[in-house]
């Protein structure tokens, strides 16, 4: 085992990725010589050279339409959009052209595609750098959309990800790049549309994804302290999404929350709840209860992006109040 | 240029001056063309016109639901980069794209099929006749929204280039397309990469419902924005089939050396309107008439005959041409509406469509 941070997990899991397929490349601006604007892909140059590793101009359609003609021929690709708040200048390769390529060809073609991007607020960005835009990608039928909390699922959801034959967006959280965990040794390949219960509980489910499943469990440590015993479930992939997975953890708890970091209408939890209240409404002791960031652009201020955005204090109290 | 909002004439295109085209070159009789050759880009023309006429039949009818874009007037550009490509290179097309999938090999009768919703179409009925694609033969293809594909384009440009074949991409796009974001971001991209990619503009002088020379800074909307990416201006007669050929050739072998991108600008005309609705009455009608009297089959029928090939032969090509598109409807009309087992397939590279567990 050794330990890494979120950030070098990144680029860990692509050359792990890498150095399997030699015909793997990747794209994007200030990737190659420079390491990112992050820091999630140093040495891949070194390593894998400026044939496979290579610079983009700033020009987001380019990127993904470059990406998308070579995984069309076979040749899977890894494709950076720096900031996730610039998916929407490329939104069209996404949604209209990656996504229904398959479809809409009557199976001709394929999609092996891997968009990553840099997603979520709390670094002060401001309301165009720091968007959780996982629910614009969870809308389009054709995308699988992934966002790893932990640097263990960055490598292996990663892996998960490249070998997919079908366009996956995989959401790396900013606030999360400093973050350590411990790395199994060897290959690691996780599974996409696969959720897990991070910490068991008996009186109420808490679903959370990325920078919100820490948030959420420290949120479990102090409702514990309260005789409250939250089971917290990191989501991880958003499609395909692991349902049963959530509807047993219900089943169990008879209490459903999400914490969303993404604005509050149409959030990924808005789809889960939904689906609890078909599928599990009689085992609900209460209403489902959305922890979300407000219907607002997200503000620069270190004092109001914090109260935009889910906290320990907001999923703690909710709970807490509602649980009855 | 820049707009004067007092002009009349934007109460009304089709008052404005009309553009006429240039005369046939002369000296195209004479360019370096075998004349097997020639006769293939015959057939090829025949067999866009006569295929877009009967797609227009079938609008007519009723059989053909939604839109459509048909290249009537426009043959002569699909036929000849066709001619000039190999089989294993790729090709991109536009929503305009029935002449570019047929050009590329695919067949007749799934072409129909797929416009008519059918489930023996190219497509099994699920993209229609602005998505036509026809994989295996690398027709990579026909995208709806203006831009994209020319993006698109460079990533099979660039697959060749990192597999170290020799294949060339061939991508198709109208004047429209010159305006968009997409377009400059591809041409750029291709340059700096040194891809091989050969972008054909289709310039038919009509955004859609509105004169190109209104809405583009410049006379010509794709060579004029040729050298600000590095790229050699070239504009060609577009219903020439030898004079797209001889262009087409040129640039393809040049991408195939290695030497990189080129951006065409065919000069061509549609003879309808934009798409399936549209009558075309913002085009002034003796500017109609005059395209019209340049229509590609008739001039190149007159050429071939100059050239020595007999008439018999032209009509033996146009006659088994007609049976052909006959035998495509009768295919098409044939076949089932598709079924409820279709609607969920293929979203995914499995097949299936499933999203959760």
């Amino acid at each position: 085992m050794a330990e890494l941070t979120y950030r070098d997990a990144v680029a860990y899991g692509i050359a792990q990725e890498m150095r399997r397929d030699p015909n793997l490349v990747m794209l994007g601006e200030d990737i190659a010589g420079a390491g990112g604007v992050f820091k999630t892909t140093v040495g891949l140059l070194d390593e894998f050279g400026p044939a496979r590793i290579r610079d983009t101009p700033i020009s987001e359609q380019a990127i993904l339409g470059a990406a998308m003609g070579a995984a069309m021929t076979g040749i899977p690709v890894i494709a950076e959009i720096m900031f996730s708040d610039f998916i929407a200048v490329c939104f069209d390769l996404l949604a209209n052209e990656m996504a229904k390529s398959a479809y809409m060809t009557g199976g001709q073609l394929s999609v092996p595609v891997v968009v990553r991007t840099a997603n979520g607020g709390g670094s002060r960005f401001g309301a165009q750098h720091s968007q959780s835009v996982e629910n614009w990608c969870m809308m389009i039928p054709g995308l699988k959309v992934v966002a790893p909390s932990t640097p263990a699922d960055v490598v292996g959801l990663m892996a998960a990800s490249i070998r997919d034959p079908d366009p996956v967006v995989f959401f790396e959280h900013k606030s999360l790049f400093a973050s350590k965990g411990e790395i199994p040794e060897g290959e690691i390949v996780d599974e996409l549309g696969t959720a897990r219960v991070v910490r068991e509980g008996t009186d109420c489910t808490i679903a959370a994804l990325a920078l919100m499943v820490p948030r959420a469990l420290e949120a479990a440590d102090r409702l514990a302290d309260e005789g409250i015993s939250a089971e917290v479930i990191d989501v991880r992939s958003l499609v395909p999404l692991d349902t049963k997975t959530v509807l047993a953890s219900v089943e169990k708890t008879s209490r459903l929350y999400t914490v969303e970091e993404n604005p509050r209408l149409c959030g990924w939890g808005a789809e889960v709840a939904s689906i609890v209240a078909d599928e599990a409404f009689w085992d609900l002791d209460g209403p489902i209860v959305r922890i979300t960031t407000p219907h607002i652009p997200l503000p620069a201020a270190e004092a109001l992006e914090d109260m935009a955005i889910p906290s320990v204090d907001r999923i703690y109290e909710t709970v807490s109040k509602t649980i009855g | 240029m820049s707009i004067d909002l007092n002009d009349p004439a934007l109460l009304d295109y089709s008052q404005r001056p009309p553009r006429h085209p240039e005369p046939v070159d002369p000296a195209n009789d004479g360019l370096p063309i075998p004349l097997n050759v020639r006769t293939d880009l015959y057939k090829r023309v025949q067999e866009l016109r006569q295929f877009e006429k009967r797609a227009y039949d079938l609008f007519m009818q009723n059989l053909v639901k939604g839109t459509s874009h048909l290249s009537l007037g426009m043959e002569a550009v699909s036929a000849g980069f066709a001619a000039a490509m190999q089989p294993e290179d790729y090709v991109f097309a536009t929503y305009r794209g029935h002449a570019h999938t047929l050009s590329k090999g695919a067949d007749m009768g799934q072409v129909m099929a797929e416009l008519l919703g059918r489930e023996n179409g190219l497509l099994k009925g699920k993209g229609g006749s602005m998505h036509l694609t026809h994989a295996e033969a690398n027709m990579m293809g026909s995208y709806a929204i203006i831009g994209a594909h020319l993006c698109i384009a460079n990533g099979t440009a660039w697959s060749a280039q990192m597999r170290g074949t020799d294949q060339v991409t061939v991508c198709f796009f109208g004047d429209g397309t010159t305006n968009i974001g997409a377009f400059h971001e591809a041409l750029n991209f291709a340059k700096v990469w040194n891809l091989p990619v050969v972008f054909v503009c289709e310039n038919n002088l009509y955004m859609e419902y509105t004169p190109i020379d209104l809405v583009a800074a410049v006379p010509n909307p794709a060579a004029d924005r040729a050298p600000a990416y590095g790229l050699e201006s070239i504009v060609v007669d577009g219903n020439d089939p030898d004079a797209v050929y001889m262009v087409a050739a040129d640039a393809i072998t040049r991408a195939r050396r290695g030497e990189g991108p080129a951006l065409v600008e065919a000069q061509t005309y549609r003879h309808g309107g934009h798409s399936r609705a549209d009558p075309g009455k913002y085009r002034p009608a003796d500017e109609v008439e005059a395209w019209l009297d340049r229509d590609p089959i008739p001039m190149y029928h007159q050429r071939l005959l100059r050239l020595g090939v007999p008439e018999g032969r032209l009509s033996e090509i146009t006659q088994d041409v007609a049976r052909r598109v006959d035998e495509a409807t009768e295919f098409a009309k044939a076949g089932a509406h598709p079924g409820e087992e279709h609607l969920f397939t293929d979203v995914w590279a499995d097949g299936g469509s499933a999203w959760r567990n």
